[in-house]
């Protein structure tokens, strides 16, 4: 199970130097997925997403205005009533008034905050009227994508991690620089800007999470059942997602790469792969059998 | 037993006679023990070693996720160490903690002799001996040790080896002992409470453990439930869980979840109790709202049963569902919010002064809030998607059961240790232990908040480069809290049990109230074997 004693040494030196060096990763922001001392939520992609980054700003800004004033007045009471500043014990412990305020004040400020979540639940679960419809299967470990309906219908193909950044990352990663680290396959997902995509959503051995953060989406692929979920791209560009339900040892190895194209350039890379055939009917022998 | 309301300390004198009745030595002493003084401290030494272990398995996940790439261990072993850990944390080291607080502490706080069935209490306890061992030795079973994430979701239950019916075996040993330690805190606290002492008198600790007991009796059969399916599913051909015979993976979820909401409640209420009784009592002032303290509690756990899908917003919910979910979670943070005011308002115009059990009871309120705000940012359905199972997560979790749970029992300990060993913990490494552990904890939980709101998700061997340095940092501030938890046992603890240090008073704080300070310190192996005479507020013994 433990690797040689030579390689822990080694990993310690290694680390000790890397967190005297400033912890040095020569990485840069991956637009569409993490940036480095990313504080908030990824650059929203989606009306969805923006809409989740409102509320969160929301929620912060009233959780942290009643956090300095219910914690004000904890610490000035700390500085002011203390015993050896001679300060004498008040007798009061009780006051059905205050009781009822501060009841009643939490539970008015908890009905502000729901308003809003209510709507945006409302609208992330509306997955009606879809311009395309893929289904997303969950395999241990890789995803594989069926376009159901609307431009593309009948293209499907599996999409792994970069066979490469597996390896780096059983050799431990060292010396490697590479912004999408581990979240580089070798077919993405590619969709049209600004239609409405379905995601239908399954597994085939145990439960995966589908989840692209840009576009504030993550829908649980549960096998023998069909779950959904969608997404309408404000922008083109790469989006990013990882597994995000454990699914055994190479969970952290199945990531989402979803391309986002223009029209013109969409209905060409539709083309391109329904010319292709022999391509097609690989990659269906592949989903037919997924290899471990 | 005069000696029980003696305050001038001729302890020795008084008990040998009954100890050489009562008290087996040596080995005898423990394996039959039947003292619920003798029962809280094997549950809190057990508590404690299994601590080290679920500690020593975080800080193995910490140190490889120290950097990107694998470099300690590979993602089966680093699963492992992710279920393992949470499992010997939950079931090993906070639940028989708290038990332990209530062995020592529920019959001294209410004047009663014992704990009501004092062999079936012997019993709790050692059944769980053979439950942890098994628990820790599913790593050395054929496959590793389960590595399904301590949730343990079907289907994937269905791919583990051996261990997991090790796993699932060990958990019903403990939920059987869990189930037996709560009835009997149950009708300790009904029937054994000395006169005078009305169920609205009793010390919030006591409260918070009746409360907790009927949680757990409630909800750890449906845990026993949910693993039973999960093993027929396993071994005897059942499609509980399997969609191919018309079963469903998400059941599973339901029906832990209802089992483990609840359980997060079982797993603070009590440390409530703690902190509101540390905190009157270092403030000189009685708690503010003690009545609606109970109702809080009371309503806290009743709403615990229907927010249970909270935990399961993304496995494909109608809108409905989770518009409910979403209320009825936002709904708890009422009554919580209500016990911090109380808290506060106990602590103002008070004459506060800071010992170490203040120190961990205001670090408790301080950071414990932080993790019930994030719990309120988790509740709502449309944020949770982009956090669910991911670092945020393991960020809240962790502030409200380090920070919450853990923070009260240090707290609860060195406000009553003195009265358990009869001398004084050293004032100073009080103090260190606290600041060390306040710090290196929020060094090594903050950070997760910014690695999960960036969508790093949890039970994750690697991770993208651009998570390196909030990981190494969490990493480094693991390390530090682990050292601070072997400081606690070395320097304080065991010197403590050793007996070395200052003779503590019978009274060592000046204004805590309770029964539990009505007897010298130590407290003697048996006390309140006749009923004590209390005064009006039942906070005295009434000297004839």
């Amino acid at each position: 199970m433990f690797k040689p004693l030579e390689k822990k040494l080694a990993f310690l030196t290694a680390g000790l130097l890397t967190f005297v060096s400033g912890f040095a990763y020569a990485v840069n922001d991956l637009p569409g997925g993490p940036a480095v001392h990313q504080l908030n939520l990824q650059a929203a992609a989606t009306k969805v997403a923006e809409e989740q980054h409102y509320l969160h700003w929301m929620m912060m800004f009233i959780c942290v205005g009643i956090f300095v004033v219910v914690f004000g007045v904890m610490f000035y009471s700390i500085f002011r009533h203390r015993k050896s500043l001679g300060h004498q014990p008040a007798t009061f412990h009780e006051s059905i008034k205050v009781e009822l305020l501060w009841t009643i004040v939490p539970f008015i400020i908890v009905i502000f905050m729901a308003v809003p979540a209510t709507k945006a639940v409302v609208a992330e679960k509306d997955t009606s009227a879809a311009d395309i419809t893929i289904k997303a299967t969950g395999y241990q470990w890789r995803w594989g994508y069926e376009y159901l309906s609307g431009e593309g219908n009948g293209i499907n193909f599996v999409s792994t991690l970069d066979v490469e950044q597996r390896q780096m990352s059983d050799q431990g990663a060292k010396g490697v620089d590479i912004d999408n680290y581990l979240l580089k396959v070798d077919h993405p997902l590619v969709v049209p800007v600004g239609k409405k995509v379905r995601i239908i959503t399954t597994a085939a051995d145990v439960i995966h999470a589908f989840a692209v953060p840009a576009f504030g989406i993550k829908q649980d692929a549960v096998p023998g059942f069909v779950r959904d979920t969608w997404f309408k791209a404000e922008r083109t560009g790469d989006f990013y997602g990882q597994c995000q339900e454990l699914c055994g040892k190479e969970h952290a190895y199945m990531p989402i790469h979803v391309k986002v194209l223009s029209q013109e350039d969409y209905s060409a890379w539709v083309k391109s792969q329904q010319e292709s055939k022999t391509a097609a009917a690989d990659n269906t022998v592949a989903l037919a059998q997924p290899a471990n | 037993m005069s000696a029980v309301i003696d305050t001038d300390g001729r302890v020795a004198g008084a008990h040998d006679h009954d100890d050489h009745h009562h008290a087996p030595a040596g080995w005898r002493r423990w394996i039959f023990a039947t003292n619920h003084k003798d029962i809280g401290t094997l549950y809190l030494v057990f508590a404690f070693t299994m601590l080290l272990v679920g500690g020593v398995l975080a800080l193995l996940i910490r140190a490889e996720l120290f950097q990107p790439g694998l470099q300690i261990v590979n993602p089966e072993l680093f699963n492992q160490l992710t279920t393992m850990h949470g499992l010997i944390m939950v079931f090993g080291a906070i639940m028989p903690a708290f038990v332990g607080f209530a062995n020592w502490m529920v019959p001294l706080q209410i004047g009663a002799p014992d704990m009501a069935f004092a062999r079936m209490n012997n019993f709790s306890f050692w059944l769980m001996i053979p439950a942890g061992a098994m628990l820790v030795l599913s790593f050395f079973m054929p496959g590793g040790a389960p590595a399904t994430g301590w949730t343990m979701y079907a289907p994937l239950t269905m791919q583990m080896g051996p261990s997991m019916d090790a796993g699932i075996f060990a958990m019903h040993i403990l939920g059987a002992s869990s189930i037996m330690g709560s009835i009997n805190i149950v009708v300790t606290i009904l029937n054994m409470r000395a006169p005078g002492m009305t169920l609205m008198k009793m010390p919030m600790f006591v409260w918070t453990w009746l409360i907790t007991a009927y949680l757990l009796i409630a909800v750890m059969p449906v845990l026993a439930g949910a693993i039973t399916m999960t093993l027929t599913d396993r071994h005897f051909g059942t499609t509980f869980f399997n969609p191919a015979g018309g079963g469903d993976p998400v059941m599973f979820q339901h029906i832990f979840w209802f089992f483990g909401h609840p359980e997060v409640y079982i797993m603070i209420l009590p440390a409530f109790g703690i902190v509101s009784q540390v905190v009157p009592a270092f403030s000189r002032k009685k708690l503010f709202g003690y009545s609606s303290m109970v109702y809080a509690t009371a309503s806290i756990a009743i709403l615990s049963f229907i927010v249970w899908a909270h935990h399961m917003y993304t496995t494909g919910m109608p809108v409905t569902g989770q518009l409910f979910f979403m209320y009825a979670t936002m709904l708890i943070s009422v009554p919580t919010g209500v016990k911090v005011f109380n808290w506060i308002a106990t602590m103002w115009k008070g004459a506060m002064t800071f010992e170490t059990p203040m120190l961990f009871a205001v670090g408790f309120i301080f950071v414990f809030t932080m993790g019930g705000f994030t719990g309120l940012i988790l509740s709502m359905a449309p944020i949770d998607i982009q956090l669910q199972d991911g670092y945020y997560v393991v960020a809240h979790f962790h502030y409200v059961l380090v920070a919450g749970s853990l923070f009260a029992m240090f707290s609860g300990f060195y406000y009553w240790s003195p009265k358990w060993t009869g001398v004084m913990y050293n004032e100073a490494r009080g103090r260190l232990h606290f600041w060390w552990t306040m710090i290196s904890f929020n060094v090594t939980f903050f950070p997760m908040h910014f690695l999960g709101l960036a969508g790093m998700p949890r039970r994750y061997a690697d991770y993208p480069m651009q998570l390196a340095d909030f990981n190494a940092l969490a990493s480094v501030g693991a390390f530090a809290f682990g050292l601070a938890q072997v400081y606690f046992l070395t320097m304080i603890v065991i010197p403590c049990m050793r007996g070395k240090g200052e003779k503590a008073p019978q009274r060592p704080w000046e204004a805590a109230e309770g029964l539990e300070w009505e007897v010298p310190s130590p407290a003697p192996f048996h006390t309140y074997e006749t009923p004590p005479k209390l005064n009006a507020d039942a906070t005295r013994v009434v000297h004839a």
